[in-house]
């Protein structure tokens, strides 16, 4: 297998292959939490030091694991570093833990972390392209989490970045924006449907990208 | 052949076992080294908005440390013991505060806050944890809108016990179109911890609650 070189992992990860718009892997947690800016950037942000853990951890051990235990092996270091997170969520970060709530734990099940550990981790000698795969997987999956909570945010509330002091703690507040005064909501949005709509359209949109700059190249 | 085989076992289950011993220390120390954090956080975020029901010049103690634990599923809606704290004046009683919790929301159970003065009336009702629908039942949230502070200065003589419901049904209290089954939740669920305040009210401030570290 030839070398990969980080540019592509970083294309692939984050446009190429990205895990909310093309594999579709993890859609349970992308779907729950994104209605709005800060929650998906949360959630975004423990997906990806959990993939960059866990991949270079994988990638570390990687010598020692034998083909016929492989899988009970990612899932116990998966498990591990994801409850290692919600812990350190828990303490550090107790509003946002608070409204993630159970999707931190649910991580281990977002099948885009086994995936990448058992595709990339597990195959590459190289631990700094593991790790940067990590990185480059978790954030496709952030910049998709809040494009939707960008869209569902400014359509169902008429806001963006509400509640950022439970990101940012104090200092955070100012960074809210009210886009329209007076503005009603639009309950679709915020609602489980507007996700799958949201998804939909952002699909639909990398889609034409990717047809128009074929046809240009 | 078969020496081979329970050869390969034997070395896979040595792998696995070692990864197992591996996540297990690094999960329990994690663990120990924030159980401490975790709980001082819980305790920061109840105290914030505790201590935002009454005004600071009715207590002098410092309320989050001193409560005595209730096991009432009947009457506070949950299995587990709830924490009932109370606020001093110069160690006399003035008010208390319990977390009862509303199980009949609309995606489960509510738990909610409720300060009660030491003449029956409430300080202040707030909604702690919640998992009603965004958009709709979220007006519970005092962010969201005021409709929680209609039970401030309510009692279960005002209004009479008969009219401790929503106008919907019957009752004295405002509501919101889109979340009355949340609403009802609450306010049942308010009405229940004031009943069982009346008539424990003698053992909940005779008590003492120790204070607690």
């Amino acid at each position: 297998m030839s070398k990969t070189s980080y540019q592509t992992i970083l294309r692939d990860g984050l446009w190429t292959r990205n895990t909310g718009l093309v594999t579709m892997l993890g859609l349970c947690p992308l779907l729950a939490v994104s209605n709005n800016v800060v929650n998906s950037f949360g959630l975004g942000l423990a997906t990806t030091l959990v993939l960059l853990v866990s991949n270079v951890t994988i990638a570390l051990m990687r010598d020692l694991l034998r083909p016929e235990v492989r899988i009970p092996v990612f899932v116990i270091l998966i498990a591990s570093v994801v409850t290692t997170v919600e812990l350190v969520m828990h303490a550090f970060l107790p509003g946002l833990y608070t409204i993630l709530g159970i999707f931190i734990p649910l991580i281990v099940t977002n099948c885009c972390v086994i995936w990448r550990a058992e595709v990339f981790a597990s195959r590459r000698c190289n631990v700094l392209a593991s790790g940067v795969d990590g990185i480059a997987t978790g954030l496709g999956f952030t910049f998709c989490l809040v494009l939707i909570g960008a869209l569902r945010e400014v359509l169902g509330q008429g806001t963006l970045l509400s509640h950022a002091e439970l990101l940012f703690g104090d200092a955070g507040k100012f960074l809210t924006l009210h886009l329209f005064e007076g503005y009603r909501g639009f309950i679709l949005a915020v609602l489980p449907c507007g996700a799958f709509i949201g998804l939909g359209c952002l699909i639909a949109i990398k889609n034409s990208l990717d047809t128009h700059s074929e046809r240009w190249m | 052949m078969i020496g081979i085989a329970c050869r390969s076992i034997w070395i896979a289950a040595m792998i696995l076992c070692g990864f197992t011993i591996l996540g297990s220390f690094l999960v329990t120390v994690i663990y120990n080294s924030t159980v401490d954090v975790i709980a001082a956080a819980q305790r920061g975020m109840l105290e914030a908005k505790l201590i935002k029901l009454l005004d600071s010049s009715y207590y002098d103690n410092h309320i989050i440390n001193y409560y005595i634990e209730v096991l009432e599923p009947e009457w506070l809606g949950t299995e587990q013991p709830v924490k009932i704290y109370s606020a001093l004046k110069k160690g006399q009683p003035v008010a208390l505060f319990a977390t009862p919790i509303a199980p009949d929301g609309y995606n489960g159970p509510i738990q909610i806050l409720v300060g009660i003065h030491i003449d029956g009336t409430i300080s202040g009702v707030r909604v702690l944890n919640h998992k009603e629908t965004p958009g709709l039942s979220d007006g519970i949230d005092e962010e969201k809108s005021n409709w929680i502070l209609g039970f401030t200065g309510r009692s279960i003589q005002n209004p009479s016990p008969d009219r401790w419901y929503l106008k919907k049904d019957g009752g004295a209290f405002d509501q919101y179109t889109g979340a009355t089954i949340t609403q009802r939740a609450i306010v049942r669920a308010t009405s229940k911890f004031l009943e069982y305040f009346k008539s424990h009210r003698e053992q909940l401030f005779t008590v003492k609650s120790a204070e607690n570290e």
